[in-house]
């Protein structure tokens, strides 16, 4: 391990893990695009960096109906590497250049602004049932996602992500045309061995998953049908980039696209 | 801190979370690479770390030690432009130029990725890289021509001579433009 006047560079996992510690006064980088620009203009002033782009933790290996997803992992790795809806997702973030210094780690644990929500494959890693393998001053731990982002990412270094393969898998969204890239709205569904899971991005300050939409197509409800239950799942307000009426009047419509898809 | 840049090895004093932009314009005095809005949404910043597209800005110092990093400086120069810069000349791809550097680098890479890009690839492929002149129609003509290699001989050899042509002293790679 490298230290640089404070930034240290871990070359193992377990390096990492262990200059991480319990995480207090640490600031994590690995591509930079959300946290560079905050360091640039003094917002953050880290006492301490982990800086994980050597810490072997970019890797994505596929397996036995399962894929492990290193956290460091570029997000235009996923565009080919990833099962879908992942792969989708990843190839709508930002541009070619963000996707290739962006991680799923970042993207994960991005948090919210108060003018748009980020973290664009919260949704995807919500349909495929992710498992998050983090470190902090418990130990190693693994939490579903859905504890993983209620927890928030405080104190949690996250050193890999592991899916499922889905049976089936599909996606809709609006996507915005321009540079920044910020999805407006986003529906990911996949079929697992958890059953058929249905995520919103683009609706709150981070995804969630549908469980109303998942409830009706248990009870054999149409896509169209499904689709209308979405706002019971969500309440989507105004921000930057749309209104929460724009964002009323489409979801239901891009859930059932995406159901649609996945029969 | 140690990194290629254009050809020459370079040890940087630049702190490794600073910018690899600042590094570029203000220690080595390399001005190709602009400061736009400095959090990565215009791609006047980029340049190639290792042969890909990325955003200077976003880039901490501390991600590129043992990388090569190419600028347009690297390209061509007056009077031997590489064929995307003579494209963008001869094709009126550029007004003010400060979007350019990013612009020429990102086709640069792209072209040796897909020789033969359709206008929807080059759309995707450039849609990180803001024109504020309003000059995206040009630029992709530009970018269509370098890649049909229609690119003439005066265009290559544009700014051999004339008025504003300033002789370096020593014309090194990475010289400040």
């Amino acid at each position: 391990m490298t230290n640089l006047t404070n930034v240290l560079v871990p070359t193992s996992a377990d390096d990492a893990a262990a200059a991480f510690g319990d995480g207090s006064g640490v600031t994590v980088v690995a591509g930079g695009t959300i946290v560079m620009p905050d360091i640039k203009l003094g917002r953050l002033c880290p006492e301490r960096t982990l800086y994980l782009g050597r810490a072997g933790l970019d890797r994505i290996e596929r397996s036995g109906g399962m894929c492990r997803i290193g956290a460091a992992t570029p997000v235009s790795a996923l565009v080919d590497g990833a099962p879908e809806p992942l792969a989708t997702f990843a190839a709508h973030v930002g541009d070619r250049e963000v996707r290739g210094q962006a991680t799923i780690g970042g993207n994960l644990c991005a948090p919210a602004t108060a003018t748009f929500s980020r973290g664009d494959l919260q949704a995807p890693l919500l349909t495929l049932d992710a498992r998050i393998r983090s470190a902090g001053s418990t130990g190693e731990r693994t939490d579903s996602i859905e504890d993983f982002l209620a927890a928030g990412p405080d104190g949690r270094l996250v050193l890999e992500i592991e899916v499922d393969e889905p049976k089936r898998a599909a996606s809709a969204s609006v996507r915005r045309p321009h540079a920044h890239a910020y999805t407006i709205l986003a529906v990911a569904a996949a079929e697992t061995a958890a059953g058929i899971r249905v995520a919103i991005a683009g609706a709150g300050p981070r995804a969630v998953r549908a469980t109303s939409v998942e409830q009706a197509l248990a009870d054999g409800a149409s896509p169209e049908d499904a689709g209308q239950k979405a706002l019971d799942d969500v309440d989507p307000q105004d921000d930057a980039i749309a209104s929460g009426n724009y964002r009323r009047q489409v979801l239901p419509a891009l859930v059932t696209r995406a159901l649609g898809d996945l029969s | 801190m140690r990194l290629t840049v254009n050809g020459i090895e370079r040890e940087l004093s630049t702190r490794p979370l600073d910018t690899l932009l600042n590094a570029l314009r203000e220690e080595l005095g390399i001005t190709s690479p602009k400061a736009g809005c400095q959090q990565g949404g215009c791609g006047a910043c980029t340049v190639l770390i290792d042969g890909e597209p990325r955003r200077s800005c976003l880039t901490p110092l501390v991600a590129v030690d043992g990388a090569t990093v190419t600028t347009v400086e690297a390209l061509g120069e007056p009077g031997n432009l590489s064929p995307v810069q003579a494209a963008f000349y001869e094709q009126y791809g550029l007004q003010c130029g400060f979007c350019t550097p990013g612009f020429v680098l990102a086709t640069t890479a792209m072209l040796e990725r897909n020789a033969n890009p359709s206008r929807e690839q080059i759309l995707e492929e450039l849609v990180g890289h803001v024109c504020r002149c309003t000059g995206y129609v040009k630029i992709v003509a530009a970018v269509e021509a370098a890649a049909r290699g229609d690119v003439s001989e005066a265009a290559l050899e544009a700014g051999a001579t004339g008025p504003s042509r300033r002789e370096p002293e020593v014309l090194v790679p990475g010289s400040p433009a």
